[in-house]
């Protein structure tokens, strides 16, 4: 998919006008690239119809690996590789085996999601991001309007949409 | 902007703007160091620099160069450890479990205090790496490696190891939650930044773009890391408490010691925070974020943690006489009136009858009280382990080895030099990280207020 240049972009000072717009601007047939705030707007990915994020299920599998890992760890260095009595215990003594087992769940479980989370987000420090206005990560909210996959809609009739719908400003950018 | 509720006080006052957040918070990261910022930074430099001739004289010479003994094998070094790790816990604590529970005043303050559980936690880890005695071979003893012994592994059923699993799992789980949460304010400084700031800037902000998507997957990785670093949380104090409690020391052989290391840990670490916070808002002027308000809720969790530390205290005493254990018995006896009962009752004095005066409404919104009391609190939780580790070590079951445990010069060093430390890093967060999470409180700036008309 080739990457659009051309954008009209609606600005939102409030969080709430932002959301009613953004359900009367999609049922008005027009597609949404993004939506771009400085914080989390509750509701905002319901209007625009993304599906909930699967980040759970990844710190799920993630947190099992750790725990098997540390069990097969713990394992087969207590009881197999090297067994020794200790404190008179068993050599497979399970109870003391539960905090690190406890540890490198989470610990797994965390890094994995957040590794996961970095790498489908594209965030990494070296990422190069389009800014479509500096305001977004200061008081405003950009609603980013690619007029390629709206071609059907006259540029105007966009702009109309967008003023009605509450967006205090109406812009055009276009990247390099 | 802001709509003022009835019921409870707004979480941020002075009728700020969004924009306002932004500049107040980034004004501190672009504009030139003050002269305060500087002596406060040379001064914790100067502590370190002070206190690192004592880590290399023990680094150097060896352990002996403490004040151990036979008997008391364990003294300051463990102290300090358990201190440290006890402050970081606040930070944690107020990110994960409060935003579990939807307590929305922790947003202004949760940043600096996970800077603080992190570099808390680096000074805590550094003791026992120091008395390892040649920490350069320490990693064969901590952790899991081939050598050429055998493979002789690491002994997994040792308390001491399952510390080490978990105070590296809290150290890095809670600075990658610190870190996901200082993405996106990273961004707002880039992009009010030109030149070489906005490239250092644009790389820490991970090229982050504020997305509605991103923001829902970023929401997501919270509520999840706050829910694996709440029992992570609770789960690091309970096996630091399992180093004393595992072991067949009387004084140390109890059952009580989770919970009620847990809670004194929470306890300290508020009163860590408070004494910082009330600095910072102060310093930066950012009074109408950090607001008495906020300064009242945390006192009230001193309260509440303190009351359960003072309790466990005398659970502690009376289990010793039920028991009917002559040794155990003694070990408490020995604590309150022996050789070291000005520790015991200094102890008693800072982190039981204390915070008891916050009932007071008056002292409980008072700045001035508050940042006393909470020096207070520290110190009382610095003797509370003195007291536990030296006091049932200084007297075993042979008489004729009953000895007393004195600092030499390298055990106050050391101390210091974690005191630089921290200060020294926590000084640099706060000029060149974003002191307050500017994200999270513009998220509450409208709604918290809103919702409670309704």
């Amino acid at each position: 998919m080739e990457r659009d240049t051309h954008f009209i972009l609606g600005v939102y000072d409030d969080e709430d006008v932002l959301l009613h717009a953004v359900e009367k601007v999609r049922s008005s047939g027009v597609k949404i690239h993004e939506v771009y705030s400085p914080y989390p707007v509750h509701g905002l990915e319901h209007v625009l119809g993304y599906k909930r994020s699967k980040l759970p299920i990844a710190a799920f599998l993630f947190g099992m690996l750790g725990t098997s890992l540390a069990l097969t760890m713990q394992f087969y260095m207590m009881k197999f590789d090297w067994p020794m009595i200790i404190g008179g215990k068993d050599y497979a003594a399970f109870p003391d085996f539960v905090p690190v087992s406890f540890e490198m769940t989470v610990l797994l479980a965390a890094f994995g999601m957040v590794g996961v989370f970095l790498i489908t987000s594209n965030l990494k420090p070296w990422a190069q991001p389009r800014i479509f206005d500096l305001r977004s990560t200061d008081d405003k909210h950009i609603m980013a309007i690619d007029i390629a996959s709206n071609s059907s809609l006259e540029q105007e009739k966009i702009k109309e949409i967008l003023s009605a719908s509450g967006a205090t400003e109406v812009n055009n950018k276009s990247f390099e | 902007m802001q709509v003022t509720s009835s019921v409870r006080q707004p979480l941020v006052t002075g009728g700020k703007t969004y924009h306002d957040v932004t500049h107040d918070v980034s004004r501190q990261v672009e504009g030139k160091p003050s002269k305060l910022w500087f002596l406060a930074f040379l001064t914790a430099v100067g502590v370190l620099a002070l206190g690192s001739t004592a880590l290399l004289a023990t680094l150097w010479e060896g352990i002996g160069m403490w004040g151990l003994n036979k008997t008391v094998g364990w003294a300051w070094d463990i102290t300090n450890f358990v201190w440290w790790v006890g402050i970081g816990h606040a930070g944690t604590l107020i990110s994960a479990v409060l935003l579990l529970f939807r307590q929305k005043w922790r947003t202004s303050i949760n940043r600096a205090a996970e800077a603080m559980t992190i570099f808390a936690v680096i000074c805590a880890a550094m003791f026992p790496v120091i008395h390892m005695g040649r920490p350069w071979l320490g990693a064969y003893w901590a952790l899991p490696l081939p050598n050429t012994f055998g493979s002789l592994w690491v002994n997994f059923n040792s308390p001491l190891l399952w510390d080490v699993f978990a105070i590296s799992t809290y150290f890095s789980v809670s600075l990658v939650f610190w870190y996901i949460g200082l993405i996106p304010d990273f961004a707002t400084i880039r992009d009010r930044a030109t030149g070489m700031r906005k490239k250092i800037y644009g790389a820490l902000s991970f090229g982050w773009d504020g997305a509605a998507k991103t923001w829902m997957r970023y929401e997501s990785v919270s509520l999840i890391l706050a829910g694996l670093a709440t029992p992570l949380v609770l789960s690091v104090h309970t096996i630091v408490s399992f180093d004393f409690a595992t072991s067949v020391i009387p004084g140390w052989h109890t059952t009580i010691f989770p919970p009620y290391f847990v809670a004194g840990a929470i306890f300290s670490g508020f009163a860590m925070v408070l004494t910082l916070m009330i600095i910072t808002r102060k310093v930066y002027k950012l009074e109408d974020y950090i607001t008495l308000e906020h300064i009242e809720l945390m006192n009230i969790v001193i309260i509440i943690t303190g009351s359960i530390v003072g309790i466990a205290y005398i659970t502690e005493f009376f289990i010793a006489w039920y028991s009917g254990v002559e040794a155990e018995q003694y070990a408490f006896i020995n604590r309150a009136t022996g050789p070291y009962w000005w520790a015991y009752w200094s102890m008693m004095t800072c982190n039981v009858i204390s915070p008891q005066l916050f009932w007071f409404k008056k002292i409980r919104t008072s700045i001035v009280a508050t940042f006393l009391l909470s020096l207070v609190v520290n110190i009382g939780m610095w003797f509370e382990r003195f007291v536990i580790i030296v006091t049932s070590l200084h007297r075993d079951y042979l008489p004729s080895s009953w000895a007393m445990f004195y600092p030499s010069w390298a055990d106050v060093g050391v101390y210091l030099f974690t005191f630089g430390l921290f200060f020294t890093l926590f000084f640099l967060f706060a000029k060149f990280f974003p002191v307050i999470n500017m994200a999270e409180v513009k998220s509450v700036l409208k709604s918290s207020s809103e919702k409670a008309h309704k």
